[in-house]
């Protein structure tokens, strides 16, 4: 019983081979919401929006229906869908330069206007797909290609806090900051993307699920100290918790 | 096709798009063209529809890629800057084949502009526009009541083609009102079914909608499949109209609102005994060319006329192929041509040919 669970598939992941690199999360984030979406029993009415990043293939990883958004569109496809399609489950899987800065309007007026859809949102701090890349989400004084200097925030700014930027909106239902840096955390993770989720399904309102991630290849690390990495430096930028939840005694 | 209403531009396109079963907008508002967003969102919640104010013509568009990957009739409409902004989203829905209606109600440009109707986003809508090789419909009316025909007609061609139109006005026919019979509501029913949409991938396959593909030899099938439908839009779908050309002379070329003055010019030339004659084209693109090549070779000149500072012009030339001479006569920046300074240019032309 117990190897039949830890060798079996979700029926919402396809066939395709996963194109992510050795310790990097986003496999572990989208079996964990392939999971929630079979447990749940929505894949036949559930819509992936993909993003541009490394993420983009997403659309083909699951089973589902779905598709791929212009750089930052997602929340805003996403909003298409729910208003000509309300009774069908719609979400968009994000990185922090699709989110929190070319797509930073989208996500805070699809967040604000209560819009019945789930975002989840890796924050790895670096653009991954185009190697490297100082993130909105870059930590002070971390080294990418273009801030091989560091990230000074004199010229660079400040890392952006998408969560508590996004709590005081009144549309929003369930708002989690989280990672899956050990299995504890990986087991927790999912009851929360599962949360997001009925959040939807119960209609009311917006749900977003912050994953802190590993980038251990444009970090330049190894995977072990990628995890170790995000512990000491990307938590304590990022502070893990529940920012809102609207989801208690709804049902 | 019974009663006959009174209305503006901006609500007659927009009625008829509920009459040919939309049920979606999406849109931001600007100028010349925020009634049609008001009246969407007056309309829409009586007939069952979605309106969604945007928080900008970029989300607008991406709004209306959501809505119609699900097979549903979507529109948005928007101006000249507005127009810009949504190239991008344009570009991927052409990609992707999602069947949706954009009206653009061109301002005077570039950048910010003016407000007043001008007709200078030609290239824009007929060329591209926004990144890679694509094309919308671009249908052009040039009365109100043609402009709730090519409404309806756009969203048949959209799904038929899986393919954006356009519908491109300008800022007075945005603004001013005429009697127009519109035509039956279409019975959602009878719409095309999409094997193709987002709906959940209920007892079947996941079906993708994408414009995207990594590998160059499959992106360039997928450019294929695109421009093997070009081909046959532009086989089937040109459409064009002739106005007093059997016995031309001279020949005007001019669309929209443009062409509707030139008839004006048309007439008050024949009244002086100068045989002119006006080709309109309806379809900006397909562009009718051959059409165009046949009736320019009966005549002594071709005058096109634009609200832009020639645009539509290097059409013309391509159409005409150097067998006639082509001229051009424009104003930029929102002023409209009035048809006594047309057909002083006409008589200008027709003097500097006979010398």
């Amino acid at each position: 019983m117990i190897k039949e669970m830890f060798l079996k598939k979700p029926k919402s992941l396809s066939e395709k081979e996963f194109t992510y690199c050795p310790g990097c999360h986003h496999g572990i984030v989208h079996r964990l919401i392939a999971e929630v979406i079979d447990e749940l029993n929505i894949r036949e009415k559930t819509i992936v929006v993909a993003p541009v990043g490394c993420s983009v293939f997403a659309y083909e990883f699951f089973y589902l229906d779905g598709t791929v958004a212009p750089h930052g569109r997602a929340p805003a496809v996403a909003t298409g869908m729910k208003r000509a399609l309300p009774d069908r489950i719609v979400f968009t899987y994000q990185g922090d330069g699709d989110l929190a800065a070319i797509g930073t309007a989208e996500i805070i007026h699809a967040a604000n206007r209560g819009e019945n859809i789930t975002t989840i949102f890796i924050n790895n701090a670096i653009y991954g797909m185009t190697g490297g890349q100082m993130a909105p989400t870059s930590l002070i004084g971390m080294k990418t290609t273009t801030t091989p200097y560091g990230r000074d925030p004199k010229k660079d700014g400040y890392p952006i806090h998408v969560c508590e930027t996004l709590q005081n909106m009144k549309g929003v239902a369930y708002l989690e900051r989280l990672t899956v840096s050990s299995p504890q955390e990986v087991i927790k993770a999912k009851k929360s993307i599962r949360k997001a989720f009925e959040a939807q399904i119960n209609q009311i309102g917006f749900s977003l699920i912050e994953v802190l991630s590993t980038c251990p290849t444009n970090w330049g690390m190894t995977p072990v100290e990628a995890i170790k990495w995000l512990k000491e430096n990307m938590v304590k930028e990022f502070p893990l918790g529940v920012f809102v939840d609207k989801t208690k005694g709804v049902n | 096709m019974s009663e006959k209403l009174m209305v503006k531009g901006t609500e007659a396109i927009a009625e008829a798009a509920i009459r040919a079963g939309c049920r979606n907008y999406f849109g931001y508002p600007i100028t010349p063209q925020s009634e049609l967003a008001e009246y969407m969102s007056r309309r829409l919640p009586q007939v069952g529809g979605t309106f969604l104010q945007a928080e900008s013509e970029v989300a607008a568009v991406n709004m209306v890629y959501g809505a119609a990957s699900t097979g549903k009739r979507v529109m948005t409409s928007t101006s000249s800057p507005g127009f810009s902004l949504m190239q991008e989203g344009i570009s991927y829905i052409a990609a992707a084949q999602l069947p949706c209606v954009f009206v653009n109600v061109v301002r005077g440009g570039p950048g910010l502009g003016d407000i007043q109707p001008a007709q200078s986003d030609y290239f824009q809508a007929t060329k591209g526009g926004g990144h890679g090789d694509y094309r919308l419909i671009v249908l052009a009316p040039s009365t109100l009541q043609e402009a709730v025909e090519l409404t309806y007609l756009a969203f048949d061609l959209a799904d038929e083609y899986r393919n954006p139109a356009l519908i491109l006005a300008d800022g007075l026919m945005g603004q001013m009102m005429e009697p127009v019979e519109f035509p039956e509501f279409r019975d959602l029913k009878t719409l095309p079914k999409h094997e193709w949409a987002l709906t959940g991938c209920n007892e079947r396959e996941p079906n993708k909608v994408t414009s995207f593909n990594i590998d160059p030899y499959e992106l360039e099938k997928m450019n294929k499949v695109y421009q093997e439908k070009y081909l046959r839009i532009i086989k089937k779908e040109k459409r064009w109209e002739n106005y007093m050309t059997e016995d031309a002379e001279y020949l005007f070329v001019a669309y929209g609102t443009m062409a509707r003055i030139i008839k004006t010019v048309v007439r008050k030339a024949r009244e002086e005994g100068i045989k002119a004659g006006l080709f309109r084209p309806i379809t900006l693109w397909p562009y009718p060319y051959e059409e165009l090549h046949e009736l320019s070779e009966k005549v002594g000149f071709v005058l096109t006329v634009e609200m832009s500072a020639g645009q539509m012009i290097e059409d013309v030339r391509l159409a005409v192929s150097g067998r006639t001479k082509v001229f051009f006569y424009g104003r930029t920046a929102g002023v409209i041509p009035t048809p006594n300074e047309v057909l002083e240019e006409l008589k200008k032309k027709i003097g500097m040919v006979k010398v």
